[in-house]
């Protein structure tokens, strides 16, 4: 359990910025986490935003916990209370014994004061009025005063900050002054006022070296661009659309030719996910590598030609930051909703392979996996991330590249070899993945064949026959169950003595992590499962078959992981129990430290 | 589309284009359309249209969405790569298509129901992207492969088999086109392959959107008195605006101007369009004298036919998005990826 926040704390604590939304808060917010991060200490920052462009509340929680403990915590010990309209609520969330940093330009409503938490008051607008001239340099900058007000408070490496500031505005000398006045303004402001530092403060620690702080969209977006993706097609959609607009960036920087300056890739802004995915398609058709990236909403959309993609066979790579559904639900909250959506995404029977990943560094390491094996199989592959994993800045091991990796086409037959066969048929002979060899178009005059969405038979050819049609869906089916030993494993951890099994997926990691450690040192001892694909593989039934009991913990309402274990898996529904969360916040260890000790006292 | 079963063994005297084929081998599985349908026409003027232009057949593209005029890319060019998608989506296909291999030449069969209804959007956005491609809609004014239900094409008060009149004013695709932006837009008629065959060349060679929307009437569900789109009321009110002679860059190009010809188009490849004016005053060059004359002659019931407008000099997608020369699919792995060193000062930026 935490301890009270008198109490001295190094490098243990979270605290919570309530922001307006076009502020500018969000600039200084990061700044806060760059700073920590470089000062060596494992951070996190998570940003809970409306969907929304300006004015209304916004809130940045950073967690800092040496032992490496990031994941969401709802427990603040200090609330940088910037914004009137939720001054309330905010002031109300803190922990007793906790601290409260407000504007005490406006006096402070009596009702809202709390006798067990320290108020400090800095007079934020009146310090930038005096300082600086423009209004809007004026609502800007008083966010900069309070990281100066924070670096004394929590004792954050000044040099640091300045580093980073002077960075950021290289070449821009006007902004940059304006920038050290600030800081320097809340700094000193601090330091005359308040006993700085607060007993929950930081120290620095070693240079986190092999480590970057980096959101999990720029990463996906790197894989497909080391995959060697070249065409892209999308529709602008939250949380989403950061992966395009990394992609197009990367692109512009990396993929220009040499000589000509023309580029290496085409991005298309398509009318709308049907379109999107469509694009992906024919691109893919035509043996380009291409991908789309998309939330729940956009997966609703596809669906139709998600199911021609599956039966035609093209390889296609989905891209999902799943936001809260249904419908429109909270496009800027996290969720993991749509795993049954993308499993059998489309009518008919249709069955995908799904990886998920759980931080930045596996979205860049599954992005190139989800092409070999979109390739290999030739069938679409999504990659389920969420929003919390793809908008917020996450500390990762640095991504290497392997510079022997060669991409798995599959089975796609060049002209030489189409020179030398009597007659190509599109579905036969399979391979033992039970795939069959592909050409491309304007390969070879032997390469040529109807793709369709029509029944057809393993020769390629329309039918309505029955035995012809179920040949090629069962054989459809086989090449699922294969992709089993070619998707990524779980990842097991066991400790001796555990007779209970965890079993989650995706961003839920952190905070399981976490809980697995704090249910021990409450002895309570239990192995832990991290699913990271679909279809499973053997050791997901061995694993559950080992403990009586298992809880799944997930991000959804229904249950969806646990559904598709007991549809997909040969284990008896009686041994997987669910902890559910799915508010809209990333989950906390709390979640589910609390969740399994209701579980096993029921 | 062949008609009939033909001998395995090609005659020696049959003649052969440049590229050393003949007819037959632009041709396609039999067609399975009722007899008489429009649809069979058109596929016989591709046929003659790939043949005369001696494209290779695997270096064609030919894609279309569902309904029977999404049936016909069966019926011609068989060693063509085809591609039969989902209804109103093969825009989108084929945008994806070209987006990965600007090298092969792209046709797409559409209908009215496939492109004005269900696929309005994409056929729209595809236009405003300048996609080179061949769009063909085989337009019947009918939805067929269901059993006559009108479609978005069909005009007002024109009547369904059963005797009802359609109510809603119909969606017509070349003054969608025009608006667009459309840079080829053409209409003709199934029952002329002497107008056809031309406009479906040049449409072939246009480095752009060719929209080429062919009445196409349908025998079992829309040809009776009373309907629009039927042979009869084509025939009888379709009014030749302009003829176009498509004359390759690759045939000398002398002065051999035909009395009456107004204007002569020259091709990114250098082939050239020579129009000759039929109808007075008007310009298949001008888009807004193309649509105040398209508008005022539908009100007097009038169906104006030929390449009606024809605009060389926008850039295609690729031009606009600035892609290299080669195909994307072609480029090798190496010139992808950046590599390991690349990554590793790349992350610096993520310190």
């Amino acid at each position: 359990m935490l301890q009270p926040a008198k109490v001295k704390r190094t490098n243990d604590f979270a605290f919570k910025l309530a922001n307006v939304n076009g502020t500018g808060s969000a600039s200084a917010n990061g700044l806060i986490m760059q700073a920590i991060f470089r000062m060596g200490i494992p951070v996190s920052g998570k940003n809970l935003f409306p969907s929304n462009i300006q004015g209304l509340p916004t809130w940045y929680e950073v967690r800092v916990n040496q032992d490496g403990y990031t994941a969401r915590t709802p427990d603040f010990d200090l609330m940088v209370a910037m914004n009137a309209e939720t001054y309330a609520a905010d002031v109300r969330e803190v922990v007793s014994g906790g601290y409260i940093l407000y504007d005490s330009t406006w006096p402070l409503d009596k009702s809202l004061e709390r006798d067990d938490v320290t108020f400090l008051g800095v007079p934020l607008a009146k310090m930038c009025t005096e300082v600086f001239a423009e209004s809007r340099e004026r609502i800007l900058m008083k966010n900069i005063v309070y990281v100066g007000v924070l670096v004394a408070l929590l004792s954050i490496d000044m040099d640091v900050v300045v580093k980073i500031l002077d960075e950021k505005f290289k070449g821009k000398a006007a902004l940059r002054e304006s920038n050290h006045k600030a800081i320097k303004l809340g700094y000193d402001y601090a330091v005359d006022n308040f006993q700085c530092p607060l007993p929950l403060h930081l120290s620095k620690l070693a240079e986190l070296k092999d480590s970057i702080l980096i959101d999990g969209n720029t990463a996906t977006a790197l894989g497909c661009l080391y995959a060697g993706a070249t065409v892209a097609a999308w529709y602008p959609i939250t949380p989403a659309t950061s992966v395009m607009d990394a992609f197009k960036q990367l692109c512009a920087k990396f993929r220009r030719d040499a000589e000509t300056g023309k580029n290496l890739y085409c991005i298309v802004q398509a009318e709308d996910e049907l379109a999107a995915i469509g694009m992906v398609i024919g691109a893919s058709w035509n043996g380009a590598r291409s991908f789309t990236s998309t939330a729940g909403p956009g997966i609703s959309l596809m669906g139709e030609l998600i199911g021609l993609a599956y039966y035609a066979e093209i390889p296609v790579v989905l891209v999902d930051v799943q936001r809260t559904g249904p419908s429109t639900g909270m496009p800027t909250r996290t969720q993991q909703g749509d795993i049954l959506a993308c499993a059998y995404a489309s009518h008919g029977d249709t069955k995908h392979i799904l990886l998920f990943p759980s931080n930045p560094a596996e979205c860049f390491h599954f992005a190139v996996k989800s092409f070999d094996l979109a390739e290999r199989f030739q069938t679409p592959v999504f990659m389920l991330t969420d929003l919390d994993i793809g908008m917020n800045d996450w500390v990762v091991p640095r991504l290497e590249w392997d510079d022997t990796y060669k991409p798995d086409r599959g089975p796609v037959l060049t002209h030489v070899e189409l020179e030398k066969m009597e007659k190509f048929f599109r579905y036969s002979p399979e391979n033992d993945d039970g795939v069959a060899a592909r050409t491309l178009p304007g390969v070879h005059a032997k390469g040529a064949f109807f793709t369709r969405g029509s029944g057809h038979n393993k020769l390629g050819g329309y039918t309505e026959i029955p035995d012809e049609y179920q040949e090629v869906m069962d054989r459809l089916a086989r090449k699922h169950k294969k992709a089993a030993k070619a998707v990524p494993p779980p990842v097991i951890r066991l400790q001796e003595g555990a007779t209970i099994g965890l079993v989650s997926l995706g961003g839920c990691d952190g905070a399981m992590r976490e809980a697995v450690d704090v249910l021990r040192s409450e002895g309570i001892v239990v192995d832990y499962m991290r699913i990271c694909a679909f279809p499973f593989d053997d050791s997901v039934d061995a694993f559950i078959n080992a403990h009586s009991k298992n809880f799944v913990v997930e991000q959804n309402r229904d249950a969806q992981l646990r559904n598709l274990l007991i549809t997909e898996t040969s284990v008896s529904k009686d041994r997987l129990d669910s902890i559910l969360v799915y508010g809209g916040f990333p989950l906390s260890s709390r979640h589910v430290v609390t969740g399994v000790k209701k579980k096993l006292e029921a | 589309m062949a008609s009939i079963k033909r001998p395995a063994v090609a005659h020696p005297s049959l003649a052969r284009n440049a590229i050393g084929l003949i007819v037959r081998d632009y041709e396609g599985a039999m067609s399975t359309l009722c007899a008489g349908c429009g649809h069979d026409s058109v596929t016989a003027a591709i046929v003659r249209a790939f043949y005369e232009l001696a494209i290779p057949p695997h270096m064609i593209a030919k894609l279309s969405g569902i309904g029977c005029s999404s049936k016909t890319p069966t019926y011609f060019v068989s060693g063509a790569h085809g591609f039969n998608s989902a209804h109103g989506r093969m825009p989108a296909i084929a945008t994806g298509a070209n987006a990965a291999n600007r090298a092969l030449t792209y046709i797409g069969i559409s209908g009215d129901g496939d492109s004005l209804s269900i696929g309005l959007g994409q056929l729209c956005h595809a236009i405003r992207r300048n996609l080179n491609m061949l769009y063909v809609i085989e337009n019947n004014g009918v939805y067929g492969l269901t059993k006559g239900q009108f479609s978005a094409s069909t005009d007002l008060g024109s009547k369904s088999k059963r005797g009802e009149p359609n109510q809603q004013p119909p969606i017509d695709p070349v003054l969608l086109g025009l608006s667009l932006g459309a840079s080829f837009i053409a209409r003709s008629f199934s029952g002329d392959k002497t107008q056809l065959v031309p406009i479906l060349k040049a449409a072939l060679r246009h480095k752009g959107f060719a929209l080429v929307d062919v009445i196409s009437p349908c025998v079992t569900f829309n040809d009776h008195v009373g309907s629009t789109k039927s042979y009869l009321h084509t025939r009888k009110h379709r009014l030749e605006v302009v003829q176009a002679d498509f004359v390759p860059k690759e045939r000398e190009i002398a002065a051999e101007y035909a009395p009456g010809t107004t204007t002569t188009v020259t091709m990114h490849d250098g082939s050239v369009v020579r129009f000759t004016k039929v109808a007075e005053d008007f310009d298949p060059t001008d888009r807004r004298a193309v649509q105040a004359y398209v508008q005022s002659s539908q009100e007097k019931g009038e169906i104006p036919t030929g390449l009606l407008f024809l605009d060389e000099s926008p850039g295609d997608m690729h031009d606009t998005s600035g892609t290299v020369d080669a195909p994307l699919s072609a480029l090798p792995f190496e010139q992808l990826c950046p590599g390991g060193a690349a990554l590793e000062r790349f992350q610096n930026a993520y310190r």
